[in-house]
């Protein structure tokens, strides 16, 4: 077990997956991973969730593709990616010599590209599981994807998860109005795990030219201005779902990754803050151990869904 | 590429709403090539979020200087630093101005529109140092726009003005002051750094005139590190043409590479 010198354990169960710590980097938010070596010990991660692939090449979204908000970000990348052979190539063979868990989030146009991406990846090595991204608001229009509705997602859990030899964690949309409904399809379609959220549908307006600030008009929120929802999305859902959680949105600092774990989440995924500083991931770990030997806490596990509500 | 948590702001220098901050990094001011940048974080809350990119002014063993004009809340913030204030500065980053393009003995202009003169300064020096001859035209829209042309004064380099409303220099646009220049004498190669209207009419004229010419593209940007993917510009490739990251392939692209809007 990962227990540290300090003596606090840090390690994270998903059941399908042990970690050595609860930190994951939030996919889209931390590249394709080999782009922080020169900022941090990747092996010091609970894994990494690498950038969205398509099965080829994407070209993403026009420009401007990002704009800051009040404590937050929106961004309109649109998957722009070198898809699965590339990836498998040039970046995996990397990867695979990390001592962390390594994650690939799946993309697909349709349900038969996102089959034939984890038919491509489950004949590479090195891949602990599949982040299924059912959930980004940038690549259709209006953000339509297959997370906002329980049936689209059930009929594509159910299908790659029949498809593929590794786990699904399945990352849901906060673009719902019931988040509850939509992690359940997917659990009853057999997911292993449930990640949430994915950004906000969002916009930004310029004022003087009363245009868009964004190329593609809409894009997603991400950031500290989201952490208040994200929280009450992942709690309404730990409550009712079986299979673990992964929560997200806004994690700056490691009692910010604290609190998803109290309100239910059995590790997170730090996003934008990994932009701000390349090192925050780690920072957050080495956080989040501190307030746990400050407080007593032996088990960071210990504490996962620990919310008070008498 | 390093975190440098610690850099210290050593000295402020203020023309209206554009400041030249002298910071001590050893590390980064050693490292850094001409036209690379930095990302400066500009606030320690979470508003504003990101770090800003700024192109390094100049670089020595002490450290780096920047020259930056305030555009908006991250820029105005980071304005108000004062001298001894702890700096957090991530770089040096990006792919800078090819030096060696100007050969010994060789002109090179450099072209640069208001605050866009930043890396200039650096690749002037360094390129002087390299025994080429560089030749800098300092272009803004009125006088207050052009607070560098004393500090380039200094350096005893050839340099010229011009502002858009003729207060000061040669009267018109940089582009139109470089073209005439051009047509006098064809340089080794053109570097230039500033608004993408400028870049475009001088990428137009370079072309005419087969002139090598370098160009320091400006966007907003979330990481710096290629990262993020949020600092596209279109830029030509073997397989075609597509949207390529200013931070990593970039800031400073050759002029038959870029496809301008």
């Amino acid at each position: 077990m990962a227990v540290t010198s300090r003596g606090v354990d840090l390690a994270a169960d998903l059941g399908f997956l042990k970690l050595r710590n609860p930190v994951l980097t939030a996919s889209g938010t931390f590249g394709y991973g080999l782009e922080f070596e020169p900022y941090m010990d990747l092996g010091k991660l609970g894994g990494i969730v690498v950038k969205g692939l398509y099965y080829g090449p994407r070209e993403g979204n026009p420009p401007p593709r990002l704009v800051e908000t009040a404590s937050g970000l929106i961004n309109a990348i649109g998957l722009q990616g070198v898809g699965v052979e590339a990836f498998a190539a040039k970046v995996l063979p990397k990867l695979r010599h990390l001592d962390t868990a390594v994650i690939v989030n799946v993309c697909g146009a349709d349900d038969d590209e996102y089959a034939a991406v984890v038919e491509f990846l489950d004949r590479q090595d090195g891949i602990a599981a599949y982040e299924l991204n059912i959930s980004c608001p940038n690549v259709k229009k209006e953000g339509a994807c297959p997370a906002l509705s329980p049936r689209t997602t059930f009929d594509l859990v159910k299908r790659i998860k029949a498809a593929s030899r590794r786990p699904l964690i399945t990352k849901l949309s906060p673009n719902v109005t019931s988040i509850v409904e939509i992690a359940q399809a997917a659990e009853e379609a057999g997911t292993d795990a449930v990640a949430l959220v994915n950004t906000f549908l969002a916009m930004a307006v310029d004022l003087e030219t009363r245009r868009p600030k964004l190329g593609n008009m809409y894009g997603g929120l991400s950031g500290p201005a989201i952490k208040p929802i994200a929280l009450r999305m992942v709690h309404q859902v730990a409550s009712r779902l079986k299979v673990p959680v992964v929560g997200m949105g806004g994690i700056m600092t490691g009692t910010d990754a604290l609190e998803f774990l109290v309100a239910g989440a059995s590790a997170v995924e730090v996003g934008t803050a990994n932009f701000v500083d390349p090192d925050a991931a780690v920072r957050v770990v080495a956080e989040m151990e501190r307030w746990c030997d400050a407080h007593g806490v032996a088990a960071v596990r210990d504490i996962v869904g620990t919310l008070e509500t008498s | 590429m390093t975190i440098e948590r610690d850099a210290r702001l050593r000295e402020v220098q203020c023309w209206g709403e554009f400041f030249r901050f002298t910071i001590d990094a050893p590390a980064l001011g050693r490292a850094a090539r001409p036209g690379q940048f930095v990302m400066v974080k500009v606030s320690d809350s979470a508003f504003p979020l990101l770090r800003r990119p700024l192109g390094i002014h100049d670089a020595n063993e002490g450290g780096i200087e920047l020259f930056f004009k305030v555009a908006g809340q991250g820029t105005e913030l980071l304005s108000r630093k004062k001298p001894g204030d702890r700096l957090d500065i991530l770089g040096p980053l990006g792919q800078g101005f090819t030096v060696s393009a100007a050969p010994k003995g060789q002109t090179a202009y450099l072209v640069g529109g208001g605050r866009g003169i930043a890396p200039l300064y650096f690749l002037a020096r360094e390129l002087a140092r390299a025994g080429a001859r560089p030749v800098v035209f300092y272009g803004g829209r009125c006088l207050a726009d052009i607070p560098l042309r004393s500090r380039f004064e200094e350096t005893g380099l050839e340099f010229s003005c011009s502002t858009d409303d003729g207060s000061f220099g040669f009267a018109g646009f940089v582009t139109d002051l470089a073209a005439r220049e051009l047509a006098r004498e064809k340089p080794a190669v053109v570097y230039a750094c500033g608004p993408d209207p400028m870049m475009k009419a001088l990428a137009a004229i370079t072309a005419k005139h087969r002139v090598a010419a370098e160009f320091s593209l400006e966007s907003v940007m979330g990481c710096g590190i290629g990262a993020c993917w949020g600092c596209v510009h279109r830029i030509r490739n073997e397989s075609g043409d597509g949207w390529v990251k200013i931070c990593e392939e970039g800031p400073v692209f050759p002029g038959e590479r870029i496809l301008w809007p």
